[in-house]
């Protein structure tokens, strides 16, 4: 019995052990993140008058506004959280470095969530001791809806990110910056069917997260009315996202000319893959979640030619350039989605800062009730949508974008 | 001499009783006072409902002397069930307490329902194999319930294992659980009164049991099968006994934190084969068959990585450190033999100083 407790800690031992071991690439990057943090902080305070540094310390300006952001920064989403992290990071310097909003300089506090809502919970309690005025995230669907319940009996601001599931805008002090997973699907399928993309589709999806099956339905759905016909309709979990010939080989033997993918990257890469391997060449076509796969190491990007996807936002883009440049040469990665809606999140907090005229000190509840009504009246050219404007609801109105890989880089459709 | 045995226990066990109620007095004095961060706060459910999971597991490592590693599958049973009834009987029982009070007393039931037919084939055979059955068990529930699609309505409930839309709800039709998002909208009706009320009657039943003729079988079972077998006891029966019931006080931590947040979905990092190891980690090093080490483990290293946010990149490999010095000062020989000796000298010097009073 001993023996085998010893074992099972062992076994918990190793287990952390190699999480902390998975974490080994994101953690350089973050340390590679901090590294450069730290630096253009340094920049900063010169460039920047009295500028408050977007340090995690705390220790900022007085009479700073105060954004708490949620993600989680550790962990299997960490490439998530520290995206959005490092994007609401950068809006900050530089709206502080242009004069901050209306004069108020911005201060952010970034609070670990591991993708759990319970910690999420506890990092924007945390977040709360720390004086936050208003919130970024949380940047995963779960937390946030669980978040979200607390901001809203508290009467906080809240603007997320990258929380597409419905429910996570339900209370009225909730905005959001991604699109809701539905809108996603039911764009695709119109997309699809409007430009007469395919008639016979393949649906592969992630039937263990409610982002990819929050698409897949509503493309579904939506597919019977554009005159599209799901021939397959597969599906995966996390647990065994690593090989999927026996949803590719029923898409091949249906007939699909395109398969529908609304997952992440990191599967769809393995996707792409193993459909090559299979001769099996239909159009592929994803969501949001697919940005990012020229990116993914040791994948060869020539396999991506041809993907189409529909996203607020990409690298290539002529707007998006500075933004591009500025991220890289500050966290020495390329920017994904996830870094665009923060980024925009904070832009739009300084909107609706700058619109309402609330008072930099005042406290978190005066700022919400200003808030809820400044962001149905602003509008953003941001980097995720031109002209964006929210409505009571929380949701934002712009159009996506269908991007097509053409000779490894994105190209506009 | 069984008197003042009998003494001692009651000394301790009070120990143990009056050590929770401190602490219930100690937060709700000081947020009285508003001396509380919202961080604690936040906290102090989730410090209830990991001390309950540990005291309850620990009935069955500690005491039974079975290895359980399915633990957060119990507890993900007696959320979902709790959870589901909330959002079911929200039309039935407007009162959200009294609707929790039913969803505790619901959510207990079937997981102890769940934790006999378990034990009922496997906790017949001699060795470890409730070990690989719960772990089984614990991956099975979380997997399942991330298919399970319930929706309801005019017609009844109705289920399926695809999607929302082959439910084939009329208008007006909720989903209640929907697959991988699992349960959302349950009313946060948890509190930490309500905590660690549920912490004391777990500790009630679980100390109750250990000093009870019953308890005593259990733990001869344990110590030595072949010699309780010999004098008549019925291994079987007191084995799934001691499972069932430490089940059901995981089902009903389980409905603590169903109505804890505002959403609930099946994933690893809740239900998962990590969250049944982490609550093993609390009770082994809180010490095997030690209530009230359990509590004391389970609060501390659920407060630590929350307290040690101050660290930010480095809060879970300090966490990882305290775990490992923790484990090595429990249980390693030489830490057992310096602590002793450390022991030997204070009460030395104490004699020492109390002889040169006298002396004096």
């Amino acid at each position: 019995m001993k023996k085998l407790i010893t074992l099972g800690l062992t076994a918990a031992m190793v287990a952390s052990l190699t999480a902390c071991g998975g974490n080994g690439g994101d953690a350089t990057t973050a340390a590679a993140g901090g590294d450069a943090t730290t630096a253009a902080a340094g920049g900063d305070t010169t460039t920047a008058a009295g500028g408050a540094s977007a340090d995690n310390s705390g220790a900022g300006a007085e009479g700073a506004f105060k954004i708490g952001v949620i993600g989680p920064l550790t962990g299997p989403a960490a490439a998530y959280g520290i995206a959005v992290q490092n994007g609401a990071d950068l809006a900050v310097k530089e709206i502080n470095a242009a004069g901050g909003a209306n004069g108020v300089m911005l201060e952010m506090n970034a609070q670990d969530d591991e993708h759990d809502p319970q910690k999420s919970v506890n990092a924007y309690n945390t977040l709360k001791d720390w004086g936050a005025q208003a919130i970024v995230g949380s940047t995963t669907s779960d937390p946030c809806i669980a978040v979200a319940a607390e901001t809203s009996n508290d009467n906080m601001f809240q603007i997320t990110p990258s929380g597409s599931a419905v429910e996570c805008v339900a209370p009225e002090n909730v905005f959001r910056v991604c699109f809701a997973d539905p809108d996603q699907g039911t764009a695709s399928a119109v997309y699809i069917g409007e430009n007469k993309l395919a008639t016979k589709i393949a649906v592969i999806y992630d039937s263990s997260t409610t982002y990819s099956s929050g698409i897949r339905e509503a493309f579904v759905k939506e597919a019977a009315n554009q005159g599209l016909e799901v021939v397959a309709d597969e599906a995966f979990t996390a647990d065994n996202a690593t090989d999927f010939s026996v949803q590719l080989d029923k898409a091949k033997e249906a007939g699909a000319e395109l398969v529908f993918l609304p997952i992440y990257y990191q599967e769809a890469s393995v996707i792409l893959k193993q459909a090559s391997d299979k001769d099996f060449a239909p159009i592929f076509f994803g969501c949001d979640g697919m940005d990012g796969i020229l990116t993914v190491k040791n994948f060869d990007t020539a396999l991506a030619e041809g993907l189409m996807l529909l996203t607020p936002f990409s690298t290539t883009e002529e707007s998006s350039k500075a933004f591009t440049e500025a991220y890289v040469a500050a966290y020495g990665i390329e920017p994904n989605q996830f870094a665009a809606d923060s980024y925009d999140a904070v832009y739009a907090i300084k909107a609706a800062l700058e619109k309402s005229g609330v008072a930099a000190d005042a406290d978190f509840s005066t700022v919400c009730d200003a808030f809820k009504t400044a962001m149905t009246e602003i509008t953003i050219d941001g980097l995720t949508g031109e002209g964006m404007t929210w409505n009571a609801a929380g949701e934002p109105d712009k159009a996506p974008k269908a991007v097509k890989i053409v000779n490894g880089v994105y190209e506009m459709q | 001499m069984v008197k003042g045995k009998k003494n001692k226990l009651l000394i301790q066990n009070s120990i143990t009783y009056a050590m929770v109620i401190l602490f219930w007095a100690v937060i709700q004095g000081l947020s009285a006072g508003g001396h509380v961060s919202s961080l604690m706060k936040g906290l102090l459910v989730p410090l209830c409902i990991y001390a309950i999971l540990a005291v309850s597991l620990n009935l069955t490592v500690g005491i039974l002397g079975e290895l359980s590693l399915g633990h957060a599958g119990f507890m993900c049973v007696g959320a979902f069930s709790g959870a589901f009834f909330t959002k079911c009987a929200e039309s039935m029982i407007p009162s959200v307490g009294l609707r929790f009070f039913f969803a505790l007393v619901l959510g207990a039931a079937v997981t102890g329902v769940f934790g006999i037919l378990i034990g009922i084939p496997v906790l017949r055979l001699k060795g470890d194999y409730l070990a690989i059955v719960t772990l089984a068990f614990g991956e099975i529930i979380k997997n399942l319930i991330n298919v399970m699609f319930i929706g309801r309505d005019s017609r009844g409930f109705h289920f399926s294992i695809k999607d929302s839309l082959s439910l084939g709800l009329e208008d007006g039709g909720e989903v209640i659980v929907k697959g991988a998002q699992g349960i959302t909208g349950t009313p946060r009706a948890a509190t930490f009164t309500i905590g660690i009320l549920l912490l004391l009657l777990t500790l009630v039943i679980v100390l109750n049991l250990i000093n009870s003729r019953t308890g005593r079988a259990i733990m001869s079972i344990r110590d030595n099968r072949i010699a309780a077998e010999s004098i008549g006891i019925n291994i079987t029966k007191y084995k799934l006994m001691a499972f069932s019931i430490s089940a059901a006080l995981a089902g009903m931590a389980g409905v603590l934190y169903a109505h804890s947040l505002a959403t609930l979905a099946a994933t690893s990092a809740n239900f998962g084969y990590n969250k049944s190891i982490m609550i093993l980690v609390f009770v082994v090093l809180g010490g095997l068959g030690n209530i009230r080490g359990s509590v004391i483990a389970a609060i501390v290293l659920t407060a630590l990585p929350e307290l040690l946010r101050g660290l930010n990149d480095y809060r879970m490999l300090i966490y990882a450190i305290v775990l490992i010095v923790m484990m090595l000062f429990n249980s390693s020989p030489k830490a057992i033999e310096m602590r002793s000796v450390m022991m030997e000298r204070l009460k030395g010097k104490k004699a020492g100083s109390e002889s040169a009073a006298k002396e004096a």
